[in-house]
């Protein structure tokens, strides 16, 4: 079903242009009939890719309350009962408790460390001029565009040498290394939109530079925290790459790495309805807080981009 | 301002460069040297053997196929998605219909609801969106092929992952289900700031929407595109197509490498057969196609820009 629709609105794109153009009629009329056929059609189309967007998640979430016998026989009836067992199973005996801990700690981490290293960096870049100033910036932006693979050969026996291999605070002084490119260019644009006078006027009262910035800079600067804090957390909750790699204990693993490792392991035992119910788990939390903070998360997903 | 000046940028520098070099500079710096000793990864000795790992790359034939399908993510990835992505945006901010006294060109309705929906994905990692689709692609028990069997079409039943030439779009398909919404909300925010007036100058001149879409919208919304697209073609030669190939392809890397890319290629070459200087060595012909695929499109597409 996927692949063959999702290239289906594609062909549907070039074939609507001939249709709508070739309507003779002037005017107003035109321009109503147009509107008409064109609303429908949109419609039609937004619903559709809305349901294709949908339909697997409700799947998935169908599944994860079904028992093995019937998510083989008939993958798209609804559930005979509702067999939560599948929900206990999967949190302690496949260890997604586990799983959840340990990401929550790399996670939280992580992310605090991220944001108070990026944004120190980013305000010095921002309002001070040294010899090496751009430099040390473009040093961080190119960062951006580099294929991480290739750093992480080497980095893995880095990082197997200071005996931070397998360790949760191994793992958070990475992520919080390759999360500093994108933490600080964009607060670098941020600090630089914040006016002046306020600091100056702190400085000239006596206030110590790294004051200055605990006191007024950083609350001034909430907002752009916050944009880039959420992309940051989405991006270290999801990653999997970089845990794949450096992380491969299987007691310290975080939920993606750990939900793959099930599926191999399930399938030898059989238990796709755990797994199912792990999966579900590990979306619900993140869907939940997307829908709550709908507006946060998209500003803070885009706002890189938008630059 | 002086005072401490130089004090104060040191100490708040120190940490974040020092981290940020460690382990992210100095390990590109060292893979680039790797490249041209025999390090397996496995003993600490090695020694220079020049260009041989490149000699032995060019007469790699998994290497070129790795390659290709990398070009492939690189190039149909981005322009699917953006391109199914603009349609949709467009539809949602354009395709309205038109109400007495209002404005000549108006979103749909309920377009903030399709907004909401189209984003799910984005949110969710990469690899469990890569986990669910690999059940459902299955064969026999998976989603797809049974609402194939449920609409009739019994005798259309794709083996997907486990066909040699299927499995590579299939994966594909998935790193573009999971990113449309993300560039839906993106040209809906940028088309939305385009000034109405234009719309209604070229309606008014008997204009259709769709050339309005092709003479108005897309070239003020050409820098957003050009951006999305450096970056979802970044994104998809690195950690999104290891992710999606590595988790859902058996092997990894598909039947008869039918799906292998050159990321998961320098993770097996390091991390599975024990040849690290070999693996940083396709590392480095991944750099070299990433940074050259940034500078064609950048290049590509430079146009003058518009303001408004």
């Amino acid at each position: 079903m996927k692949t063959t629709e999702t290239s289906a609105p594609v062909p549907a794109e070039s074939g609507a242009p001939v249709t709508k153009i070739d309507l003779p009629a002037p005017g107003q009329a035109r321009g109503k009939k147009e509107g008409t056929v064109l609303n429908v059609f949109s419609h039609g189309i937004l619903v559709i890719w809305a349901i294709m967007v949908v339909m697997p998640l409700v799947w998935a979430v169908m599944t994860s309350f079904k028992d093995d016998a019937s998510i083989f026989g008939s993958p798209w009836s609804l559930p005979d009962r509702l067999h939560f067992e599948n929900w206990s199973r999967a949190w302690t005996q496949a260890h997604m408790s586990d799983y959840f801990l340990n990401t929550v700690l790399v996670v939280g981490g992580s992310l605090i460390g991220t944001l108070v290293l990026g944004s120190m960096a980013a305000y010095v870049l921002a309002r001070f001029d040294f010899p090496g100033n751009r430099f040390i910036y473009y040093l961080f932006i190119g960062g951006m565009s580099f294929p991480i693979m290739l750093a992480l050969v080497p980095l893995f026996y880095v990082v197997n040498n200071m005996g931070l291999l397998n360790t949760i605070h191994g793992l958070i002084l990475v992520y919080i290394a390759y999360s500093l490119p994108f933490t600080v260019f964009f607060l670098t644009a941020f600090f630089r939109s914040l006016p002046t006078s306020v600091a100056e006027a702190a400085f000239v009262d006596g206030a110590s530079h790294s004051r200055t910035f605990f006191q007024i800079m950083l609350p001034m600067a909430k907002p752009g925290l916050i944009s880039v804090g959420i992309f940051n957390f989405l991006g270290q909750w999801n990653q999997y790459m970089l845990p794949t790699v450096l992380n491969t204990d299987e007691d310290k693993h975080v939920l993606t790495q750990g939900l793959v490792q099930l599926a191999v392991s399930q399938g030898y035992k059989g238990d796709w309805s755990g797994l199912f119910a792990g999966l579900v788990m590990a979306m619900l939390p993140v869907l939940a807080a997307y829908i709550i903070f709908q507006r946060q998360v998209v500003q803070g997903l885009t706002a890189g981009a938008l630059k | 301002m002086q005072h401490g000046k130089y004090r104060f940028i040191v100490g708040f520098l120190a940490v974040p460069l020092g981290l940020y070099a460690l382990f992210v500079i100095w390990p590109f710096i060292q893979s680039i040297y790797y490249s041209f000793t025999d390090w397996t990864g496995l003993s600490p000795e090695f020694s220079m053997v020049g260009f041989a790992n490149y000699e032995r790359m060019l007469d790699d034939s998994i290497f070129w196929k790795s390659l290709q399908h990398s070009l492939l993510f690189a190039l149909l990835v981005p322009v699917v998605t953006i391109g199914l992505a603009l349609f949709l945006s467009f539809m949602i901010n354009v395709g309205g219909r038109r109400r007495r006294g209002g404005p000549v060109i108006s979103g749909v309705r309920g377009s903030g609801f399709y907004k909401i929906v189209y984003f799910f994905p984005q949110v969710l990692s990469i690899a469990i969106v890569a986990l669910l689709f690999a059940f459902a692609y299955n064969p026999d028990s998976g989603a797809i092929n049974s609402v194939l069997r449920a609409v009739g079409l019994d005798d259309v039943q794709p083996l997907w992952l486990g066909d040699p030439d299927l499995a590579l779009w299939a994966v594909m398909a998935v790193l573009v289900w999971s990113t449309v919404g993300f560039f839906v909300v993106l040209f809906s925010a940028g088309m939305a700031s385009i000034p109405a007036d234009l719309y209604e100058a070229a309606l008014l001149d008997g204009a259709s929407r769709f050339t309005t879409f092709f003479r108005i919208t897309l070239p003020l919304l050409w820098d957003t595109v050009q951006s999305g697209w450096v970056y979802m073609g970044i994104l998809a030669l690195g950690a999104e197509s290891f992710a999606v190939v590595q988790i859902m392809t058996t092997g990894p890397g598909g039947p008869d490498y039918s799906t292998t890319v050159m990321v998961l290629y320098v993770y097996q070459k390091a991390f599975r057969d024990g040849q690290a200087a070999y693996a940083t060595t396709i590392g480095v012909a991944l750099l070299v196609v990433t940074l050259a695929f940034a500078a064609v499109v950048m290049r590509l597409g430079r146009r003058e820009r518009l303001e408004y």
